[in-house]
């Protein structure tokens, strides 16, 4: 049977990939990123395209700098990352808006209301005003193509970075989508000199100032005709202005309501919006995060409701919206019951387990930061102290050592990933070098950004494409900063762990210790054939639940009655004894030496224990 | 044909609740519908409780399924079922998969997995059919297909043909795994219409 060709050409996008598609219709031939849910699979999508240079950048700054060094060649490039990653793009961010383009540049912020797996929620919106530069944001995967290839546009004829941006809800969503033309740029890429555009000494940063703002004056003429605003017509009782996400529920929840959709929040069209607010009764702006419209619309002097009835915190959905405008709850619903929580936790056999144990027994003060690790930070190991942001547990422990003095000493170590070393744990570790502190650094290396989905990072050999590239030598690296003790640790061993740790902590010099041992989830882990399951021998199992301290999802707790206790031959006060479930086991052979009972063996050397 | 529809699916990461729901989002596209599919990715992913909201109809806005409007609900692991109860809606379907996976509160032996998840489930008038997918899957000759048995038992109940399950499956499975994945697939939507689901054109 043949397909019409518009059957064909539909197809299910999450936002994410729609970007990828946009990016590649626009003709995107630079694009560069830092890992970051939910960003993460436009440019891992992205880089299955022909003719798109892609690249995994340290951070996101060095992202944004890519993406901009293309667009000053000429051409259309682009720079992706999540909402606190534009926090650390900010500062080309600000002055990109100075320098504008030659070649499109459009930066993708993925904002996580909710905090799904972030730790704040920021409203990028906020950064399209401070930095003086456009922001589409589409409400689904169809419309995410579509305005990124507008925002190409508008980059080029106003010489300007745009920004897009999406929500956890629009780049983790699947929609129809159209596959649609490639375009071909009009820029042509070459060398083109441009000081008084692209050095921005004071002299020439205050002709461009000045040209910001008649650029937004332009765009603000721009956006009163742009097809991605747009206003439906309805019942004229109540009218909505809205975009992104929120869009979709108040569509879902108000069918026939007149709605002024926003494509593009940043400038905002002035004469559009008096217009519809001038012929509905009440207007009612549904935004999530942030008032940003609504600030800016009373700002024009239009009276409206907004973060009265709307809540400002989280994410939106239809029963919010339903209920925080008409009062009505949805009736019928099941109460909810009381069962046990299920939070994530690392996986069986992961390193960061084995080395996160040894310091947990110690007792310190752990600063640390964002990654699969930060999972340590919940029982039972409970061996974080504190998150604030990448990078962050390295000037943190500097800065406990240097107020506590000697108090301090051995009492503070701060843990890091390795794709978070590279990303922005250099700077913290050369200060302490500088700054003659005496902090120890715990680098997991696991060889991959793990929370993210395994991309590679500097230390992993590969590039996003799987091409083979230099490995960074983090310890080379640490020593070449001047750190001069500098040792590697096998994670899964505990006790080995425990004894460097300790003797690292009690130096009054800075030290590093490299934790290295490949993430489970890798594919050669996955696949490797020589994995040894670990058991418990059930009859020397005391009860004792030392094991259990390890948090391993693959060892499991049997209650016992007293009864049973007598059954299985146990003394009858055992409250149960502890199995390993063999589907979940990675035979990391961590908890064996934590059973002073030898309880715990290698499978097949149960006998020989037994005996 | 049922005009439109709202699909949760639940279990524990891991376990193949992405993949089953592209799957079912692909075929409900190619079966005319408008379709939205929603996930999250991330801290959720490494052991925790995951959920996918599908959503089909002429068309579709919210990718979110509101409290009390999930029409047949693919609970992937037994106690999960319990977990999502509020977005059920009077009278649903919430097909089960019996198997247990202990969240680290019940493994550690801070609480207790509760023994009567199907019982609560049925005694709220929900119409259950619990389904030994691991089983299933081990028949079929691929443990790992468990999700796609439950996609098959899911299959019994929506408005798209057989043909265009196996189809999509076919596009996503590595050639090696695909006739165990068929079979996988058929042997769960015949255990949904033995046990009394009904089957749609
Ligand atoms: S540490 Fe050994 S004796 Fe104690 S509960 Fe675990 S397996 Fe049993
Ligand atoms: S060997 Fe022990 S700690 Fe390692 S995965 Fe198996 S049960 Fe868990």
């Amino acid at each position: 049977m043949k397909t019409s060709k518009t059957d064909t050409d539909k197809i299910l996008l999450s936002g994410n990939e729609a970007l990828a598609l946009g990016a590649f219709e626009a003709g995107v031939k630079v694009a560069a990123a830092y890992p970051g849910t939910p960003s993460t699979e436009i440019l891992e999508n992205l880089s299955g395209y022909e003719g798109v240079y892609t690249e995994w950048a340290p951070n996101e700054k060095v992202a944004l700098e890519v993406a901009l060094g293309a667009a000053f060649a000429g051409v259309r490039a682009l720079a992706t990352m999540k909402h606190v990653g534009l926090n650390v793009a900010a500062d080309p961010l600000f002055t990109s808006a100075y320098t504008g383009v030659r070649g499109g540049l459009v930066i993708v912020v993925a904002d996580d209301p909710d905090m799904h797996s972030s730790q704040n929620e920021q409203d990028s919106r906020n950064y399209a005003f401070a930095a003086k530069v456009p922001m589409v944001e589409p409400s689904d995967s169809a419309e995410a193509k579509d305005l990124l290839k507008a925002a190409y546009r508008i980059s080029e004829e106003f010489d300007t970075p745009v920004l897009l941006r999406t929500s956890t809800r629009v780049s983790h969503v699947k929609g129809v989508v159209t596959k649609g033309k490639a375009e071909k740029p009009a820029v042509k890429p070459g060398i083109e000199k441009m000081p008084e555009k692209f050095v921005m000494l004071p002299a020439n940063a205050r002709k461009r100032r000045v040209e910001i703002a008649l650029r937004m004056e332009r765009l603000k003429e721009f956006c009163e005709t742009f097809t991605g605003n747009r206003i439906e017509w309805g019942d004229r009782e109540r009218g909505f202005i809205t975009s992104g996400a929120s869009y979709l529920y108040v569509k879902e929840v108000f069918p026939k309501a007149s709605v002024l959709k926003l494509g593009m929040v940043w400038p905002l069209p002035e004469r559009m919006i008096r217009s519809f607010t001038e012929k509905v009764d009440e207007v009612v702006i549904v935004e999530e995060l942030d008032p940003f419209l609504e600030l800016h619309i009373r700002a024009m002097g239009i009276s409206c409701r907004g973060k009265d009835l709307v809540p400002a915190i989280g994410e939106l959905n239809p029963a919010i919206v339903r209920q925080s405008i008409t009062g009505e709850k949805a009736e019928g619903v099941f109460e909810p019951v009381q069962i046990p929580m299920r939070p994530p936790n690392l996986c069986p056999g992961c390193p960061h387990r084995g080395i996160f144990y040894a310091i947990s027994k110690l007792g310190v003060f752990v600063t640390g930061d964002i990654g699969c690790y930060t999972l340590a930070a919940l029982k039972p190991l409970s061996a974080m102290d504190t998150c604030v942001c990448m990078g962050a547990g390295i000037g943190n422990a500097h800065g406990m050592a240097k107020a506590l003095g000697n108090d301090g000493l051995g009492k503070i170590v701060a843990v890091i990933g390795d794709s978070t070393f590279f990303h922005s744990g250099i700077t913290g570790l050369i200060d302490i070098v500088f700054n003659r502190g005496n902090s120890t650094v715990v680098i997991l290396d696991n060889r991959t950004t793990g929370m993210t989905g395994h991309q590679p990072h500097p230390a992993s050999g590969v590039t996003i494409t799987g091409d083979p590239t230099v490995a960074i030598d983090i310890e080379g690296l640490c020593r070449a900063v001047g750190v001069k003790h500098v040792r590697t640790v096998n994670p899964h061993d505990t006790e080995e762990c425990g004894k460097v740790l300790k003797e690292e902590l009690q130096r009054a010099e800075p030290s590093v210790i490299i934790t290295k041992a490949p993430c489970v989830l890798l594919p050669e882990m996955k696949r490797r054939k020589d994995k040894k399951l670990y058991v418990v021998v059930s009859e020397k199992c005391t009860g004792c639940r030392s094991c259990l301290r390890l948090g391993c999802p693959a060892i499991e707790w049997a209650p016992l009655t007293e009864e049973e206790a007598k059954q299985r031959g146990y003394k009858p006060k055992q409250k149960g004894f502890s199995r390993i479930n063999a589907v979940l086991c990675d035979g990391c052979g961590q908890c064996a030496p934590l059973c002073k009972f030898r309880a715990i063996v290698a499978s097949g050397e149960e006998d020989e224990e037994i005996r | 044909m049922k005009k439109s529809g709202n699909i949760l699916l639940c279990g524990v990461g891991g376990q193949g609740i992405l993949l089953a729901s592209e799957v079912l989002s692909s075929v409900l596209l190619k079966a005319g519908y408008d379709v939205k599919q929603s996930e999250v990715h991330g801290m959720a992913q490494r052991g925790g409780s995951v959920v996918s909201h599908i959503r089909y109809g002429k068309k579709v806005y919210s990718p979110l399924i509101e409290p009390g409007t999930a029409d047949t609900t693919v609970s992937f692991e037994l106690l999960e079922a319990l977990r999502y109860l509020p977005f059920y809606r009077k009278g649903g379907t919430v097909i089960v998969n019996t198997q247990k996976i202990l969240p680290s509160p019940v493994a550690s032996g801070m609480a207790s997995y509760p023994e009567d998840v199907l019982e609560q489930l049925a005694g709220r008038g929900l119409s259950v059919l619990p389904i030994d997918a691991f089983g299933i899957a081990a028949e079929a000759g691929e443990k790992r297909a468990a999700n796609i048995v439950l996609l098959g038992a899911l299959s019994a109940f929506l408005p798209a043909d057989e043909r265009l399950f196996i189809e999509t499956i076919e596009g996503r499975v590595p050639e090696k795994f695909r006739q165990a994945n068929i079979d996988a697939f058929r042997r769960g939507r015949e255990s949904s219409i033995t046990n009394g689901g009904e089957v749609r054109p």
